[in-house]
């Protein structure tokens, strides 16, 4: 039992005018374990406080219960409170007299009564509260970042401007992801290569980054400030260190119909290939489903010419483990396959083609050199249909599409069709769309512009049917405003196709704990307050991972999550929060119901001795709970069939004192 | 006022995140619901173990409502989930012991919801007075 203090806040005239304060403290006098009861105007005030401090010190007390506002408001204080008269922060309990009693009821007998009742409840509790000391733990100072497009770039530069070091794991030969295939941006249309491909270089020269390119993290364990994390750098059959990127061996592959991948398969590669001319790192990758070398034994052609020699067709994959502090996710997003799509025809006619890949023709880098030629017959085209949301807020066809909207797709669209006007003023081209959104700045601007400077014809309504005929492709569409059924002869068509997280992202957030939606996006902690962290501590979003997203968007989580990173990897100890499950290891059996609810994957399982009552010992398998990683929400209390397991601050039998008090 | 006016004993559990604090922007807009509802905070309506509830109910409670966070929105990412489940099968136990459902009540009230917390608690004492006193499951020996 404890020595319990009573304190009893007015609040001025907040508590004091609906609830006979006196009464209560004189009331919870009598109440077991309490050895001091009193009322004061303001508990909060410094006098309130000292107060409190005095009390602990004349009566010994142990547990301290304050009747006052609500402990969402107050209970930090009084903790403080009492940790500076030397008890332990948490042997304070708060009985919330104002917001849930003295505020609500008008009259003053109910008020005083339930005031009572809500008193004896905190007074039960506090006297089997225990002293809790949160745990620490040590801090690994680096930063990990999963994915190395604009979005881990980005982080990856921020963290390393603040002096952590940070290693970039990207799955492609190169960073710069989506980006990098991009021609134009909008809203300002400056060439993405320009202003990407410094920031990647930056990457490169950054003594603070490394980078793991072609490589996945195949293994996370451990928790916020240790994770350790175990990283597959795929074998690309050359030696990193030593090849300069001359691309001799690339010009001298004698198997050169693979499809170019960076191009989206509208071109091809050799088998040993650089991605493209500006990847970082500048390394040539040997693709080993292609190379006969690696197939057959017979070729070698690439190390003849190598000049540094560093053609390994030996290499193996190689794991390396590293540990970290914190983990950025960065895996960004894919367009949807255009499988499904039979109405538009992608998969009959090559002059159906989608937005990344319209990206890719006319960008200077690209197939075609910046040329817009139908993939076909490498014609001009005269007529192009632009179709926009195909795939997304399609709520009937969920089986193929997305209920959400891809944001980014009424943008570059509005793009794609000014750039042609403007390249191209002899083409006719018309955009089909739900609604245009064009929420950013100067977004609704520039697709204004689009429509009426380059008399891009804008009109309202789905596309039904692409049928390819001859060199043509009629496209049956309907005008929804004008009320009629429209058939064009088109040249080239452009699919605005929905996007999606990459594939790998779902594997992840199993690995990190990390939650996702249904669509397979990674959920914040908290939508509007918290819109860069996981809900797992020591995990961050940043980018296109969490929600379709626009680059500039996109480089501003990624700041936000840098600056989170950076805060967390500043401290030296993390200090967690006490209230968290433990398990009696007397009482678990190991099996499993506690791990299977836990959100956090906070619960291990150990191999125990235990003496038996015959000295003999035996071995069995207990839960244990990493108190860093948990977050006491209690869901395993309530699952663990032989009660096991109780949450240190809202313990069973705490929680079940405070009924017993409140239904007497 | 009646002498013999039945007043009803409510026992809500309510998360610390969401419907705590709903109850308090409720306070703090003074919406007005009965003094019988008293409450106690949980960090997640995950925690409320079906002990408490039966418990309640044998000190002689006269009905139960747990609040937590909207579907989706827990603070602990899945947590009122497992309370829907739990509790679904709960209440039809308790059901079939005889304490008629309208006892038991698992709401959503979300930090912005204090009409809703003032609404929902009124509605429940409202219909818990009209069922009367509950004897079921009280346990005498715990009234000596």
């Amino acid at each position: 039992m404890q020595r319990v203090g009573v304190f009893v806040c007015w609040c001025g005239s907040n508590i004091a005018g609906t609830v006979d304060v006196e009464a209560v403290s004189e009331a919870l006098k009598s109440e077991p374990g309490v050895v001091f009861s009193t009322n004061y105007q303001y508990m909060c005030s410094q006098a309130g406080q000292d107060m409190i401090k005095q009390a602990v010190k004349e009566h010994n007390l142990t547990g301290i219960v304050v009747c006052s506002c609500s402990p969402r408001m107050h209970e930090a204080t009084f903790r403080k409170t009492a940790a500076a008269a030397g008890l332990n922060p948490y042997m304070v309990e708060i009985a919330n007299i104002r917001e849930q009693c003295s505020w609500v009821h008008k009259d003053m007998l109910t008020g005083t009564e339930k005031a009572i009742i809500l008193g004896k409840a905190a007074i039960a509790k506090v006297n089997l509260n225990a002293p809790l000391i949160p745990g620490e733990s040590p801090v690994t100072k680096r930063a990990l970042v999963i994915g190395g497009g604009i979005a881990g770039i980005q982080t990856a530069l921020d963290i390393a401007d603040a002096g952590f070091p940070v290693d970039i794991v990207e799955k492609k030969p190169t960073i710069g992801g989506k980006m990098a295939q991009l021609d134009k941006t909008f809203p300002t249309l400056d060439c993405a290569a320009c202003i990407l491909t410094p920031k990647m270089v930056d990457v490169a020269q950054n003594e603070k980054i490394r980078i793991f390119s072609y490589s996945e993290v195949t293994e996370v364990s451990g928790f916020v400030g240790n994770f350790e994390v175990t990283i597959k750098k795929n074998a690309r059959y050359v030696k990193e260190d030593i090849c300069t990127g001359c691309g001799a061996c690339v010009e001298k592959c004698p198997m050169k119909r693979i499809p170019n991948e960076f191009n989206l398969g509208m071109d091809n590669r050799p088998a040993i290939y650089i991605p493209f001319a500006q990847a970082v790192p500048k390394v040539a990758t040997i693709d080993p489903n292609a190379c006969n070398m690696l197939k057959n034994g017979k070729c070698g052609v690439c190390s003849k010419v190598c000049a540094a020699g560093a053609i390994d067709y030996t290499q193996k994959d190689e794991y390396i483990n590293e540990k970290y502090g914190a983990i950025v996710v960065a895996t960004g997003f894919n367009p949807i396959s255009m499988d499904k799509f039979d109405e538009f025809a992608y998969n009959q006619s090559k002059d159906v083609i989608t937005s990344l890949e319209f990206e890719r023709l006319t960008n200077a880098a690209g197939p075609s050199a910046g040329k817009l030629l139908r993939p076909s017959d490498g014609k001009h085209p005269h007529t192009i249909v632009f179709v926009q949301c195909v795939g997304s807020r399609c709520e009937s066809c969920a089986e193929k599409g997305k209920e959400y909207c891809s944001k980014i797709c009424c943008m570059y669209t509005a793009k794609h069709a000014m750039l042609t006007r403007d390249k191209y003023p002899d083409t006719e081209v018309y955009v089909f769309y739900i609604d245009v959104r064009t929420p950013g700045k100067n977004f609704d601007e520039f697709y204004r512009r689009a429509v009426e400077e380059y008399g891009v014809k804008y009109i309202k309504g789905m596309v039904g049917k692409v049928v390819p005929e001859g060199d043509k492709l009629k496209v049956q569409a309907s005008d929804l405003i004008a009320n009629k059924q429209l058939h064009i002869d088109a040249d080239l068509v452009v699919l605005a196709a929905a996007i999606e997280p990459d594939k790998s992202a779902r594997p992840l957030a199993t690995m990190l704990t990390a939650s996702m939606d249904t669509n397979d996006f990674f959920t914040e902690a908290h939508p509007k307050l918290r819109p860069v962290e996981s809900p797992t501590a020591g995990v961050f979003l940043s980018g296109a991972c969490q929600g379709p997203k626009d680059i500039p968007e996109t480089v501003s989580q990624a700041g936000a999550a840098a600056s989170k990173v950076i805060g967390l990897l500043a401290k030296d100890k993390l200090t967690g929060n006490p209230c968290v499950a433990n398990s009696n290891e007397l009482m678990c059996n190991g099996c499993s119901s506690c791990a299977n609810v836990c959100p956090y994957g906070a619960i291990t399982y150990e191999d125990k001795e235990f003496r038996m009552p015959d000295r003999t010992t035996k071995i069995r398998r207990v839960a244990s709970v990493n108190p860093a990683v948990c977050q006491g929400c209690g869901a395993c209390t309530v699952a663990c069939p032989s009660g096991a397991m109780d949450l240190k601050g809202f313990a069973n039998l705490q929680i079940m004192a405070e009924v017993d008090a409140i239904c007497k | 006022m009646q002498v013999n006016e039945y007043k009803p004993l409510i026992v809500a559990f309510c998360c610390n995140w969401c419907s705590y604090a709903g109850a308090d922007l409720a306070g703090n807009n003074r919406l007005a619901y009965p003094a019988d509802v008293k409450i106690i905070r949980v960090p997640c309506s995950c925690r409320v173990n079906p002990m408490f509830i039966l418990r309640a109910f044998q000190r002689g409670a006269d009905g139960v409502i747990i609040c937590g966070c909207h579907p989706g929105d827990c603070h602990y990412t899945s947590g009122n989930y497992f309370t829907r489940r739990r509790m679904a099968a709960l209440f039809s136990m308790l059901d079939f012991l005889g304490i008629e459902k309208e006892r038991t009540r698992v709401e959503w009230v979300s930090a912005a919801e204090g009409a809703k917390f003032a609404a929902t608690m009124n509605d429940f004492v409202q219909t818990v007075t009209a069922l009367g006193q509950n004897k079921r499951l009280e346990d005498l020996r715990c009234k000596k």
